[in-house]
């Protein structure tokens, strides 16, 4: 079945598909984010009013997710394409269902469907209204209208769309493990690039991260959050936001936080996102 | 003429389209009563991207209208008479000068052309848009970039208004009303240009667009069976599914998946969960009507390949499903063979019931007591050592990896997993009924273990809110305190439990606070042991009279009965008060108690006046009246037979003989009151009279307080 295209054609595909819409084609952020929201490029560019078309490739990071590679469809680490379109083009649907012909899903032949899916993010303040596309019955894209991002109200609204590159490789692929499919056409898995990565993160994530340290870490950048964000420079600032973040995710995997804390921890990550915000808004934006 | 409305929008949410589509129909039709605009049937409906209304006949134009203002005094002041001529833009000349008996006064005739239809439409649309009220509502586009942007549900794509085949000249949002829409989004792609308002649900037909909803539900009711009939399956009828199934398509095409049978060791409501929650499948049974290996799901097009893809994406989507399903499935299985379905309770202890009643290990702990209890102490009639057990085990399967992934499935869970375990069947059972009913109309458990088991759980949950004062307050019910108490009324008609609620409360509140000593449940209640809490049982009580009010509704009974034999005090034998409650409301239905009851009101007035006098009373019993009235000795009389024949009859709870008692009295008391004077001259004679009024009342009184009855 090497008709269909291998895990980076598709990538490869969807930039050029997006590039020939007038999208900057970004690269992954160097931090370790929960999803591709998190990439400066969606959170900051979608606030103030300045137009913003782009797409990239995000590596997401979600530690409780790992299941050690024995999981057919669970990673703690994968990847998300993500597209923000500033302000949301009036076609935007039609153009999504254009990247599909791109990577080729006949549209004649699949069922796609537009399911009523509203989009929050506690930890960034954000929330917007959307879809989740399904094709055939797999949720393959996530389409969302930002109404609001860190506590501002989006002015211009962005359309964000978030494809899970795995699942809509495995899904033209038509393979059942994730480790199974083709990586490229010169006889790559995904499997040969990532197993050892989920069985040794899972490992880390969920057995050895050492949470003293961890906490202490916390602590730690979201006190130079703040000095940042008092020195007003947004953009550093936001880097320790987003450690914040995924150190609150490592520790949340090792269990150490209690429900009831739980929410404290995404309050103050929220706070942190906002204080960012505030200054990025204040400076134009 | 017929007027087409078409709002065009990105797709909307299913479960927001009837409404939706009833809230336009309501403002249209209230905006044109407004604007004075004759119009026939109004039609409202929507498909996933567009919300649409017809309506028949709509008059060429409103009725000219006048209306007539009055004004100030002819002799008003300039200012006051200047205001009146700027509101009715009218001049001096033209107002009239009319004698009132306040002096003359200043009247406007108003008159008003009739306005275009077309004019009118113009107003309402855009109006229309723009008050709609969504659920939830969004901006988008460049718009957005500015305060006061449009809000809908999803972008609004466009609008269709044509009035005849003309357009309806109108913008709103930056958007102007036209005759072009777009048919379905695979098929029919391209912009469609509407003829006229008739021609509208045709032309989308032909770019594979079904319009109206019932027909879109048909369709999948109808091609469902059929695929399911094509294999000797029935489809499992789910009206909220073909609902939503057809919200989510313009063009629906059901179709007949299947998945691997080996799946079929899962329990069968978790396969039809997943499939229903999650993909919005349809279940099938077999011939014997055990669940299928199989699945409808509802495609929004005509594939090039007849469906083959379609199908075989969708069947290897659920695989995944079922497969993670069977995962956690076979993980509570191999913990309960090894261990039994013990092997989970450790586990409650690390979950929080409510922070001021302690752990789910602490309820299952006084639920246990408290079942036994009510089958020791005579209250339910079955097995006191099951019911424990049952108890005991009721509450495993909330740690289950089963019921972590799917917390619909509680309770029975726990039952397929008690199975596993080999238990007895009773405990089974009360392990998958102990959370019923969960509302009006749900099944209510009637096996003992169960009931012992259901009621246990929610006297524990209902007296421990209580006593930490977590009460109900108006749309506010967090813990569904009001549910239990529904449930607990339901179980207990259903079954015809005999017992006082008192001491049970009592028994279950003995269980919070600690003390290990029983109540015993047809002895007084014991006081001591409660303390300071005993009256907590009372407000209980209280919320139950009420619940039971809400309860009975539905089934005809009166809330104004159920509070006449509520007032006697006493009665906390629900079963034995709903008797009560039911003969009282057929006697009072009959003539003789009509009859009875108004003598009853009349007396009790009487009474209530005298009351109020602060007159000696001499004493009734005075000998040496030469002459009794008839009418008097003949009340008497039937007082003497009918006292004691209502008081044996409630003590042995023949209500509908003690209503019969009562009857004999209606005679008599009409009589009383025809032929005899209460307030006899002769005060002694008067306090004689009014001492049988009073002998009446409370023979009354010993059937229900009829002074609460309403009417």
């Amino acid at each position: 079945m090497s008709a269909s295209l291998s895990f980076q054609d598709i990538i490869l595909t969807l930039q050029r598909y997006w590039g020939g819409q007038g999208c900057a084609i970004l690269q992954p952020y160097d931090l370790e984010v929960g999803a591709g929201t998190f990439h400066p490029a969606t959170t900051l560019r979608a606030l103030g009013p300045k137009p913003w078309n782009a797409a990239f490739v995000q590596p997401s990071r979600r530690p409780s997710d790992g299941r050690y590679g024995e999981n057919p469809n669970r990673l703690q680490h994968y990847y998300q394409f993500q597209v923000i379109l500033k302000p949301s083009p009036d076609d935007l649907i039609d153009l999504y269902l254009g990247s599909l012909d791109a990577i080729g899903i006949d549209r004649h032949k699949h069922d796609i469907r537009f399911v009523e899916d509203d989009w929050e993010s506690p930890t960034l303040g954000a929330w917007g209204l959307g879809w989740e596309v399904w094709c055939d019955g797999m949720e393959v894209t996530q389409l969302t209208y930002f109404q609001q991002v860190a506590g501002h109200e989006c002015a211009p609204v962005a359309g964000e769309l978030t494809y899970g590159l795995e699942r809509l490789a495995m899904y033209v692929q038509g393979v059942e493990s994730v480790y199974d499919l083709r990586y490229n056409d010169a006889g790559v898995s995904y499997g040969d690039v990532f197993l050892k990565n989920e069985q040794q993160f899972s490992a880390y994530n969920f057995e050895h991260a050492n949470t003293e340290r961890l906490f202490q870490h916390f602590k730690d950048v979201s006190e130079e959050c703040r000095a940042l964000v008092a020195a007003k420079l947004p953009l550093p600032a936001y880097d320790q936001a987003i450690k914040a973040s995924h150190l609150f995710n490592l520790l949340n995997a090792r269990g150490v936080i209690s429900v009831a804390e739980r929410q404290a921890y995404i309050g103050r990550v929220r706070d942190l996102v906002k204080g960012v915000a505030d200054v990025w808004v204040e400076q134009g934006a | 003429m017929n007027f087409l409305l078409e709002l065009g929008s990105e797709e909307i949410p299913a479960r927001m389209q009837a409404a939706a589509a009833e809230q336009l129909a309501r403002r249209f039709t209230d905006a044109l009563k407004a604007a004075g605009l004759a119009h026939g049937a109004v039609t409202a409906d929507a498909t996933p991207r567009r919300l649409w209304l017809r309506a028949a006949d709509i008059a060429a134009a409103s009725a000219a209208s006048s209306e007539e203002r009055k004004g100030p005094a002819a002799t008003a002041p300039e200012a006051a008479i200047a205001g009146f001529l700027r509101s009715t833009g009218l001049t001096r000349e033209q107002l009239e000068e009319r004698e009132t008996p306040k002096g003359v006064v200043l009247f406007a005739q108003i008159k008003r052309d009739g306005r275009s239809a077309n004019d009118i439409l113009a107003e309402v649309v855009p109006t229309l848009v723009r008050d709609f009220d969504w659920p939830k509502s969004m901006r988008w586009g460049a718009a957005s970039a500015t305060a006061g942007s449009p809000r809908w549900v999803r972008p609004l794509t466009g609008i269709v208004a044509l009035l005849g085949d003309t357009v309806v000249d109108c913008s709103v949002h930056g958007i102007s009303a036209g005759r072009q829409t777009r048919g379905h989004r695979i098929h029919a792609p391209g912009l469609l240009s509407i003829d006229n308002a008739d021609s509208y649900a045709a032309q989308l037909l032909a770019a594979k667009v079904i319009v109206a909803s019932a027909e879109r539900r048909a369709i999948i009711e109808t091609r469902a069976a059929e695929v399911a009939a094509a294999r000797g399956l029935s489809v499992i009828p789910d009206a909220g599914l073909v609902a939503e199934n057809a919200g989510l398509t313009e063009w629906p095409v059901p179709m007949l998946g299947s998945f691997d049978p080996a799946f079929l060791a899962v329990p069968r409501e978790v396969i039809q969960l997943t499939m229903r929650t999650n993909q919005k499948y349809f279940a099938c049974t077999d011939a014997g009507g055990a669940l299928a290996p199989n699945f409808i799901c509802v495609a929004n097009l005509d594939a090039s390949d007849g469906g083959v893809a379609i199908v075989a994406g969708n069947e290897r989507v659920l695989s995944a499903r079922l497969s993670d399903a069977k995962f956690f499935w076979d993980q509570d299985v191999a913990t309960v063979t090894a261990g039994g379905l013990e092997a989970f309770l450790p586990k409650l202890g690390d979950i929080v019931f409510h922070e001021k009643l302690g752990t789910v290990a602490d309820k299952v702990e006084r639920v246990a007591k408290l079942a036994r209890w009510l089958v020791e102490s005579g209250a339910i009639t079955g097995d006191a050592t099951l019911a424990e057990q049952a108890a005991r085990l009721c509450k495993a399967d909330l740690v289950s990896a089963t019921v972590g992934e799917f917390p619909e499935v509680q309770g029975l869970a726990g039952a397929y997993l008690a199975r596993v375990a080999g238990l007895d069947p009773q405990v089974v059972d009360a392990i998958r009924d102990h959370y019923k009913p969960v509302g009006q109309g749900d099944d209510v458990p009637t096996a003992s273990v169960s009931v012992a088991v259901a009621l246990a759980d929610k006297l524990d949950t209902l007296v421990g809110f209580f006593w930490q004062n977590e009460l109900p307050t108006g749309s506010r019910d967090p813990f569904a305190l009001r549910r239990a108490a529904l449930g607990c009324l339901g179980i207990i008609a259903n079954s015809n439990l005999r017992f006082s609620l008192l001491p049970v409360f009592d028994q279950a509140h003995v269980a919070h606070l600690g003390p290990s000593t029983d109540v015993k449940i047809t002895a007084r209640r014991n006081t001591n042991l409660l303390g300071d809490h005993v009256e907590d049982s009372f407000v209980l009580l209280d919320f139950f009279a009420d619940r039971l009010k809400v309860q009975q509704r539905e089934a005809g009974v009166r809330h104004d009965l159920i509070d006449a034999v509520f007032a006697l005090g006493g009665e906390d034998d629900l079963v034995r008060l709903l008797a009560r409650v039911k003969a009282l409301q057929a006697f009072i239905a009959t003539d003789d108690g009509a009859n009875l009851l108004a003598g009853y009101k009349r007396a009790a007035n009487i009474l209530k006046i005298e009351a109020k006098k602060d007159e000696p009373t001499p004493d009734p019993a005075r000998a040496g009246r030469e002459e009794v009235h008839p009418a008097e000795a003949a009340l008497a009389a039937a007082l003497d037979a009918a006292l004691p024949a209502a008081a044996a009859a409630v003590a042995a709870e023949e209500f509908g003989a003690a209503m019969t008692a009562l009857a004999g009295l209606r005679a008599p008391v009409d009589r009383f009151f025809a032929d005899v004077m209460v307030n006899d001259p002769d005060p002694a004679v008067r306090a004689e009279r009014l001492a049988l009024l009073g002998r009446f009342r409370d023979a009354v009184h010993a059937v229900a307080d009829f002074s609460k009855v309403e009417g």
